[in-house]
């Protein structure tokens, strides 16, 4: 959900060529990029609440990666929010480029964690489990890593140039659907790399001891080996789950050509469901593991040893039930209030009160 | 052990950052009702003036609001980055209140801050209205489950500890929901707000009138201001009593460090209005007391004691002894669950477990512990005594002269000569800082108030950091500090920039300083 006006960000210097043609492209998310932001934090507390200990392992682990997002995150309320207000050709450059960063490099980053967790992350814990992590930011950014910080790059301002296309006219838009092209692609061979380098290079981590999911949570109850393919377990073991990889590709293909018959909401749609298809490849082939140690195998992290109390679990359920259908409903309100094109006169008429 | 360094570097961090955060929370929280009622004002009259008004302070509101966002979101980050067998330990129960305020409170109040920026021509009067009600909703409730949180770590209800999974569990949501300290807590802490955003209007509407510009426009929102501010400053004073004695049920310790009480008095004790606390002797060497009424206060009655420091800290030995057993017999579980000797220790003990991690400050393994240890550890469950008494009556002060100049500004403003009376509005100007101050100190009467914990009796701060060195946080320190000081200057900048412009940039073409272009 936050991916395209990630994505919108990464775009804007590029695509908007003067301070109107910019003014348009943020106003394309100005009324929705806060409340599409939050879907990033709660998914950040939903982990804190069901996973607390990956949460606690990998932010504390990646130290340094998590504050780049972190400080790259700064730029985007204070970038959307203060740009406008000041007449001054040098300030609103330097937030363009202040958006650009809060756009591009959080996408990048996880992609590059992601990458990483293919390949374990060097953490143990002692008895009282308390977790100690022994490498360096510097060794986060391996060739697979980067490789799949590009899919991940490519994927979101892919997502974000459909979703320009979507809301722009004229110029504007005919250069969204260059990007367009430009990133989809890219998204494509990018992912089938890293999926052949996956294949042909990297081993997997395998539980060997037998898995009881009913059992209290207890992450160095287990025995863990790694072992070459074994990344492709789930696939042979579940031959359906081969429809995520064919999401994720054929998504970007259908957004690529229904966005150039003009049918721009379609395609908004389609790339979204790149997205998923693609996150939920590298899901599928990491499960049950969330973050594999390459220092203690058998201190792995899985989705059974590391989740919440069966009575947190329920809550946390209830809380979705609940509020999701609620989210969904005044969201797409905002969006039908807020829709349709954003074109030059609409910022020239609104110059005091739009971003 | 975790190097000590490390961790006064992660308090150090987790504080400045809070502190910041709370900078912008406050005045969001108060502004947003005070939008809300000028905008009805707006749909009932339909003049045009309060819709101007709404639109200004809200300009100004959405400037604050964005840092606001953006030093929220370390925090969130933060737990995870700095804290991270904090996170493990108690996420169980920690995790569920924030995630419940993304759902709930987040989502809700920035997907209607965009439309309500945005939808001004887009919206009917009273679907705006809406809007902004729920906003102000949103806002609040994200208030509601934050102090939930964080009110459960200062009185853990409703959870356990489990030796299997090494962490606490919760066992009973409702009892974390409606903790008497977090609920405590969320009035004081939103009536604070509400006294924020009041004299932030306030002031800047008495410098329009010092200057004698925008005059209609600045006298309705000194009006509202007034009368907002004053009904909110009575609900801080008297939630802020409440607070005192809720602190007095679950944290004697902090009660007894607030008020400097070194020995248990017979009840009722006496209040300490002015004291020098001497730490090195445990006495005050000098202060001026009033009979009784400190028992009043903390207990509600004529004949509960109320225990002092040096009492509080006989107890906490014995605690810390029975501690020790509880975590030696921890140690045999975890080597061998089926120990049941071991287990049967443990269950006797377990109320105290908390207390026995205090040692691991000094020690590696229990068994190096000497009785110069124990008296090390004791002598940390009391926090230092002169900054909590003296930070603790800075705000109760600053309460009663917000207090004395609302109870003012309100009286004049029903008179109607409010306008005229240039002392008090040069005053309303000058206290402007005061909230702001009231609320840092308040937050530093709260946490500081808690050490050595971070979970009052049960975690202590030493073991909730993260395993990090300590140049990663010099490192990360100076990043908050560079981006910080940076944001600060843009946003004083943007606010002042606007300030003094005033009403005029909106480009309505109805004040002075009008905007161009
Ligand atoms: C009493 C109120 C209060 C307190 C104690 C805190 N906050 Fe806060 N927070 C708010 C009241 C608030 C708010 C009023 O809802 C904010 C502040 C200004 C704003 O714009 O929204 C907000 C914003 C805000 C955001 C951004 C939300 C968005 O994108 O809309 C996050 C992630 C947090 N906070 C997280 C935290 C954490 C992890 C805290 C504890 C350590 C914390 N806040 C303390
Ligand atoms: C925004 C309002 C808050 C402010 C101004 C604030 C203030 C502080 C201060 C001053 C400290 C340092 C105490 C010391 O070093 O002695 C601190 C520490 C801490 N606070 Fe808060 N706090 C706030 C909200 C919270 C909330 C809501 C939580 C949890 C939900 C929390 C959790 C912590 C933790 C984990 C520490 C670090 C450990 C410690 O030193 O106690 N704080 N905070
Ligand atoms: C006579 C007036 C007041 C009294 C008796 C009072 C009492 C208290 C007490 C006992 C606490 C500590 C609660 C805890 O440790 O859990 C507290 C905290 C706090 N106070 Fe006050 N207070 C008063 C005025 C004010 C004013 C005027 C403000 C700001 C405008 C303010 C803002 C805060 C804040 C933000 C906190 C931290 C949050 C919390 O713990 O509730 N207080 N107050």
């Amino acid at each position: 959900m936050d991916g395209h006006d990630m994505g919108v960000g990464t775009l804007l210097p590029f695509v908007g060529r003067n301070d109107t043609e910019r003014r348009v492209v943020i106003n394309t998310v100005g009324p929705h990029w806060d409340g599409n932001q939050v879907w990033f934090i709660t998914a950040g507390g939903a982990i804190f609440a069901a996973w607390p200990l990956v949460y606690a392992t990998a932010f504390s682990g990646l130290y340094w990666a998590m504050l780049a997002v972190l400080w790259a995150l700064f730029f985007r309320p204070v970038g959307f929010d203060y740009r406008s207000k000041i007449h001054d050709p040098r300030w609103r450059s330097t937030w363009d480029w202040g958006l650009f960063v809060g756009g591009a490099v959080p996408p990048l980053i996880f992609g590059v964690a992601f990458g990483n967790l293919f390949q374990g992350v060097p953490f143990s814990f002692d008895d009282h489990l308390v977790s100690t992590y022994s490498g360096s930011f510097w060794a986060l950014l391996n060739p697979f890593a980067l490789l799949a910080g590009v899919v991940s790059s490519a994927m979101i301002t892919f997502h974000g140039a459909i979703y320009l296309a979507h809301r722009t006219q004229g110029e504007i838009q005919w250069r969204a659907l260059r990007a367009a092209g430009f990133f989809g692609g890219l998204t494509i061979l990018s992912f089938a790399a890293a999926g052949l380098w996956l294949w042909l290079a990297i081993p997997g981590y395998v539980i060997q001891s037998a898995v009881d999911g009913a059992a209290l949570p207890n992450p160095l109850g287990k025995t863990v080996i790694r072992e070459a393919g074994a990344w492709f377990a789930n696939y042979r073991a579940h031959p359906a789950t081969a429809a995520l990889p064919l999401a994720g590709t054929g998504g970007v293909l259908a957004a690529q050509v229904l966005a150039r018959h003009g049918r721009t909401l379609a395609a908004f749609w389609a790339s979204a469901l790149a997205i998923a298809g693609i996150i939920g490849t590298a899901g599928a082939a990491l499960f049950p593991f969330v973050m594999p140690s390459s220092l203690a195998p058998n201190a792995s992290l899985t989705v059974w040893d590391s989740v919440s109390s069966q009575l947190t679990l329920n809550i946390m359920l209830w809380a979705t039930l609940i509020f999701m259908p609620l989210i969904v409903l005044y969201t797409s309100w905002a969006y039908r209030v807020m829709g349709g094109k954003v074109t030059p006169a609409y910022v020239r008429e609104n110059s005091h009160s739009a971003y | 052990m975790v190097s000590e360094q490390l961790v006064d570097l992660s308090r150090l961090q987790f504080a400045a950052t809070a502190l910041y955060h709370f900078l912008f929370v406050p005045l969001t929280i108060g502004m947003v009702w005070l939008l809300v009622i000028m905008e009805s004002v707006y749909v009932m009259t339909a003049n045009p003036l309060y819709k101007d008004m709404t639109r200004f302070w809200g300009k100004l509101f959405g400037i604050n609001f964005a840092l606001g966002v953006t030093t929220g979101i370390t925090l969130e980050f933060q737990f995870g980055t700095n804290w991270a067998y904090y996170s493990h330990y108690v996420g169980d129960i920690f995790g569920a209140p924030l995630a419940i305020e993304g759902l709930m409170a987040f989502f809700l109040e920035s997907t209607m801050i965009g439309l309500f920026f945005f939808g001004w021509d887009r919206l009917a009067r009273k679907e705006h209205l809406l809007v902004t009600i729920l906003m102000a909703v949103g806002t609040n409730l994200s208030a509601l489950w934050i102090l939930i949180a964080n009110g459960w770590m200062q009185n853990p209800v409703g959870a356990e500890f489990s030796y299997v999974t090494m962490r606490m569990e919760m066992t009973d949501f409702w009892a974390v929901v409606f903790n008497p300290d977090a609920q405590a807590k969320f009035v004081h802490t939103v009536s604070a707000g509400y006294v924020t955003g009041a004299m932030f209007v306030l002031s800047i509407s008495s410098w329009y009138l010092l200057r004698g510009r925008d005059v209609e426009f600045a006298k309705r929102s000194f009006g509202i201001a007034a009368a907002f501010g004053f009904a909110s400053v009575c609900s801080v004073i008297v939630l802020g009593d409440e607070s005192g004695y809720t602190v007095g049920e679950a944290q004697q310790t902090k009660l007894a460090a607030m008020e400097a009480m070194w020995e248990t008095e017979p009840a009722p004790a006496s209040f300490n209005l002015v004291a020098i606390p001497n730490e090195a002797e445990m006495k005050n060497d000098f202060a001026i007391e009033i009979p009784w009424v400190m028992g009043l206060i903390g207990t509600r009655s004529l004949d509960r004691q109320i225990p002092g420091i040096k009492e509080i800290k006989a107890r906490n030995r014995e605690r810390i002894v029975s501690g020790m057993k509880a975590v030696t017999a921890l140690d045999a579980l975890r080597a061998n669950p089926a120990d049941a000797t071991a287990r049967q220790t443990f269950e006797q003990h377990k109320a105290d477990l908390g207390f026995g991690l205090l040692l691991k400050k000094y020690v590696n393994r229990l068994d190096d512990v000497t009785p110069a240890i124990i008296d090390k550890a004791v002598g940390d469950t009391v926090p230092r005594v002169a900054p909590m008494f003296w930070s603790f009556r800075l705000m109760v002060a600053l309460g009663f002269a917000m207090l004395l100049l609302f109870g003012l500004a309100l009286w004049h403003s029903v008179k109607g000569d409010f306008a005229s009376r240039r002392g008090l509005l040069r005053a309303a100007l000058y206290c402007l800082p005061m909230p702001w101050i009231a609320c840092e100190v308040g937050w530093f009467v709260a946490e500081y108030g808690r050490q050595p914990w971070t979970i009052y009796g049960v975690l202590p701060t030493h073991l909730s950091v993260s395993t990090l060195s300590v140049e990663s946080l010099y490192g990360s320190l100076a990043g908050f500090v560079g981006f910080y000081t940076v944001l600060l200057i843009v946003e004083m900048f943007l606010m002042i920039k606007f300030a003094r412009q005033g009403p005029g940039s909106l480009g309505t073409g109805r004040y002075a300083h009008e905007a161009h272009a």
